[in-house]
């Protein structure tokens, strides 16, 4: 087991995939020469050559539709977008053509792509680059969602992903690629769907999923200094979402708050709350809560942007809440 | 020209009525004679009907609240009709389904509709075309206007949303999981006393509240001592009524009286059993049996072990029996507390040794208050038969008469039999003639079968 970045967890799952299979290739802006704006596809041009690492244009929805075709005639394209704020061009390609094609073409046609990248706000690039948007994809049937929280997560679901018959919209962590943690070696492949239980509890639940984990995580060691005992799930798939865990916390809990990075409204913790008033009604001993971002644009002001932000302290104030404390 | 709709008197003596639920929807159709609300009265749940044809227009009153007769709850008139001095929002959470779907087919635009549909005409396409219009006008600021629209309906669903929980109760507020663990457990929700938001009844306080007392007759339902020690219940409207004309009857405690004669040969059985085993090292009196019965019976029958606080009646879980004892100038009751969780040894051993300092007067005040039953035992003065005075707030007493040899029936034969007499007191306000005789039904089948006592 290596210690690596969530950058290089996922640069070692493109590599070993790409080794793997030679229908895999990579497509993106500035993916070869420059190694990837993030660095994530790093010395695989030199590895693979120019006809698996692809640069294109700045042109989204061109190339969006170039990975669609590949994947319609037999490739799996992995498609990188610079940053899922860029992919609001591409999104006719990922949701009219993607996600439709096995259905509109009665299972003939089946698309297996993904669309990788960073989602999510960084420091102070505006509100047109700080934006979460897996509730926009996990919203399209048809189309699966992956947003991972750890190195580990991030190598074994992506190879997952490239694997996968069907469209997968990867959504990395723009804050986590610097994250370390131990990856296991080899071909470690975590499954598509299911919720990773990060932290045993018995209080009270707290689901979170990419970016508010580690927030999450941190809420439960200052609940537990105050004698709650949370457990924090990681969804690590927002779809198909892995209702039975979340049931089987909630069961034992009996009180949740559901944590996201995006804003509030249809956003991910929706469909987790509905899920849960309507499968676990009788486990329920309060309602519960949401800790979303804030709902407006993000602001560019760094301290208004910090009070916009999730974080552990509204995390635990959440949990605290829902527990009548 | 709207009518009103108000709170009439559903009997006699009816002064106020609780509006337990609403039968029509704001906005819904009403015929002279439909049943409007269901309304609890001193007596009875009874009908509201309407004495006018139209739509409900609006309910004033939210289902819970208690009003007095002839106040206003609501009006009937023609659809999309105004309702004078109607300024103030919905009484439920439930709107006008007109303004609800405005609202939901137009969020952008549908700022002014749901609040200017009050007094204009309300109609769901007059609404939506309102909103579309006053959108249009606002231009450039629309995006800004639809913001504080929607925050304007989500205050407005929050405060009719607080506005019916602080109605008097009537529906226990429980969360889904208390409701499974009490129907689990029999407990009965409406004697639990929620700690969750706004009295919720949560998980917690079933796990303290004592199990249901769902025992068979002859096996005794036992208290856990971890329980609350009592539950002040709300006086219904009923109790109200008890109360306040039963003491213009006799008052101000309206007391009613009960007897009943106990077989008494086991339980001197038991006495001869224990002092031919035990010798003089266990002492167990006929009074201790008494108190032992009495207490386990309390713990049965909490409505017999209660409090009348004028305002409320508080059941007690715990058993604290005062006990009255003779000293020479009059009398007093030291407590014997949690008798019901005292063994009979440690039941006499305490009476006597409370006696005792009563006598020299030296029981400290805490000792004799906080009695939740009273006992007085006259039995050794060889009075048959005798009523006590209630010794308030206490609801009752039991006066114990002498145990004498009398001829009974048993087995269709006239045989000798050792026979007490009990009578006991109730404040009316509290216990009713049959709750106080199912009380003396099971302290007689005690100690008609003293072996439970024993454990």
């Amino acid at each position: 087991m290596a210690t690596l970045t969530y950058r290089d967890a996922l640069n070692v799952a493109l590599r070993e995939e790409m080794a793997r299979d030679d229908r895999v290739f990579l497509m993106g802006e500035e993916v070869a020469e420059y190694d990837g704006a993030y660095k994530v596809s790093r010395g695989l041009l030199k590895e693979f050559g120019p006809k698996r690492v692809v640069d294109t244009p700045i042109a989204e929805l061109g190339f969006a539709g170039i990975g669609v075709g590949a994947a319609m005639v037999g490739l799996r394209p992995v498609i990188e977008m610079m940053t899922w704020n860029f992919a609001l061009l591409a999104i006719d390609q990922i949701v009219n053509s993607a996600a439709k094609m096995r259905y509109m073409s009665g299972g003939q046609v089946g698309v297996p792509i993904v669309f990788r990248g960073p989602g999510g706000a960084a420091l102070q690039l505006g509100a047109q680059h700080s934006q979460a948007f897996e509730s926009y994809y996990a919203h399209i049937p048809g189309l699966k969602v992956i947003a991972p929280a750890t190195p580990a997560d991030a190598k074994g679901l992506l190879k997952a992903a490239i694997r996968d018959e069907d469209p997968v919209v990867f959504i990395e962590g723009e804050m986590l690629y610097n994250l370390k943690g131990e990856v296991p070696d080899g071909d470690h492949v975590t499954p598509i769907g299911k919720a990773d239980i990060k932290r045993a509890g018995k209080d009270v639940t707290i689901i979170c999923h990419s970016k508010t984990v580690a927030p999450s995580l941190k809420a439960a060691e200052a609940l537990a200094a105050e004698g709650v005992d949370a457990e924090v799930i990681d969804l690590r798939t927002i779809r198909p979402l892995d209702v039975d865990t979340i049931l089987e916390s909630v069961a034992r809990t009996n009180r949740c708050v559901v944590a996201e990075e995006g804003w509030p409204f249809a956003g991910v913790g929706a469909q987790v709350v509905d899920t849960i008033q309507r499968e676990a009604f009788d486990a329920l001993d309060a309602p519960i809560l949401r800790v979303t971002g804030a709902d407006v644009p993000m602001p560019y002001n760094k301290v208004l942007e910090r009070a916009a932000k999730v974080d552990a302290a509204k995390i635990q104030d959440a949990a605290k809440k829902v527990l009548y404390l | 020209m709207a009518t009103k709709i108000v709170m009439e008197a559903l009997s006699p003596t009816m002064e106020e009525g609780r509006l337990v639920e609403w039968k029509k929807a704001e906005g819904q159709p009403v015929a002279a004679g439909d049943v409007l609300a269901e309304v609890e009265t001193d007596k009875a749940v009874m009908e509201l009907v309407a004495r006018a044809a139209g739509v409900l227009l609006k309910q004033t009153v939210a289902a819970g609240a208690t009003v007095p007769v002839s106040s206003l709850v609501g009006w009937i008139g023609q659809p999309g009709e105004a309702v004078p001095d109607g300024a103030s929002g919905p009484a439920t959470g439930a709107a006008a389904p007109a303004g609800a779907s405005a609202a939901g087919a137009a969020p952008a635009a549908g700022s002014a509709a749901p609040a200017a549909g009050g007094t204009a005409a309300g109609a769901a396409s007059a609404g939506v075309g309102a909103g579309a219009g006053a959108a249009g006008a606002a231009g450039a600021a629309g995006a800004a206007g639809a913001a504080g629209a929607a925050g304007a309906a989500q205050g407005g669903a929050a405060g009719a949303g607080a506005g019916a929980a602080t109605a008097p109760a009537g529906r226990v507020k429980a969360s889904p999981l208390a409701r499974r663990i009490a129907a689990d457990k029999g407990v009965d929700l409406t004697r639990v006393t929620g700690s969750g938001p706004e009295g919720r009844v949560i998980k917690r306080d079933l796990d303290r509240a004592p199990a249901a007392a769902a025992a068979p007759t002859r096996a005794v339902t036992r208290r856990r001592p971890d329980g609350p020690p009592f539950e002040d219940t709300p006086l219904t409207q009923i109790r109200k009524t008890i109360a306040k004309r039963l003491v213009q009857s006799i008052g101000p405690i309206p007391t009613f009286y009960l007897t009943t004669e106990i077989d008494m040969e086991r339980a001197a059985d038991l006495r001869e059993q224990i002092k031919a085993t035990q010798g003089d090292a266990v002492k167990v009196s006929f009074n201790d049996l008494v108190v032992r019965a009495v207490a386990l019976t309390l713990v049965e029958h909490r409505a017999c072990n209660a409090w009348w606080l004028d305002d409320k009646i508080r059941y007690w879980n715990e058993v604290h029996v005062s006990m009255a004892v003779a000293v020479p100038d009059g009398l007093i009751t030291p407590v014997i507390r949690n008798a019901d969780l005292k063994s009979l040894t440690e039941i006499g051993a305490e009476s006597r040794e409370l006696a005792g300092r009563a006598r020299e007067r030296k029981l400290k005040p805490e000792e004799y208050t906080g009695g939740t039953f009273s006992i007085s035992n006259l039995g050794m003065f060889d009075i048959e038969h005798f009523t006590a005075v209630i010794n308030p707030p206490e609801a009752g007493i039991l006066a114990v008469g002498s145990i004498a040899t009398v001829p009974a029936v048993v087995g269709g034969q006239v045989v000798p039999r050792k026979r007490m007499r009990v009578t006991m007191s109730c404040d009316h306000r509290v216990i009713d003639g049959a709750t106080g005789a199912e009380f003396l039904k099971t302290l007689k089948q005690l100690l008609e079968n003293p072996i439970s006592l024993v454990w």
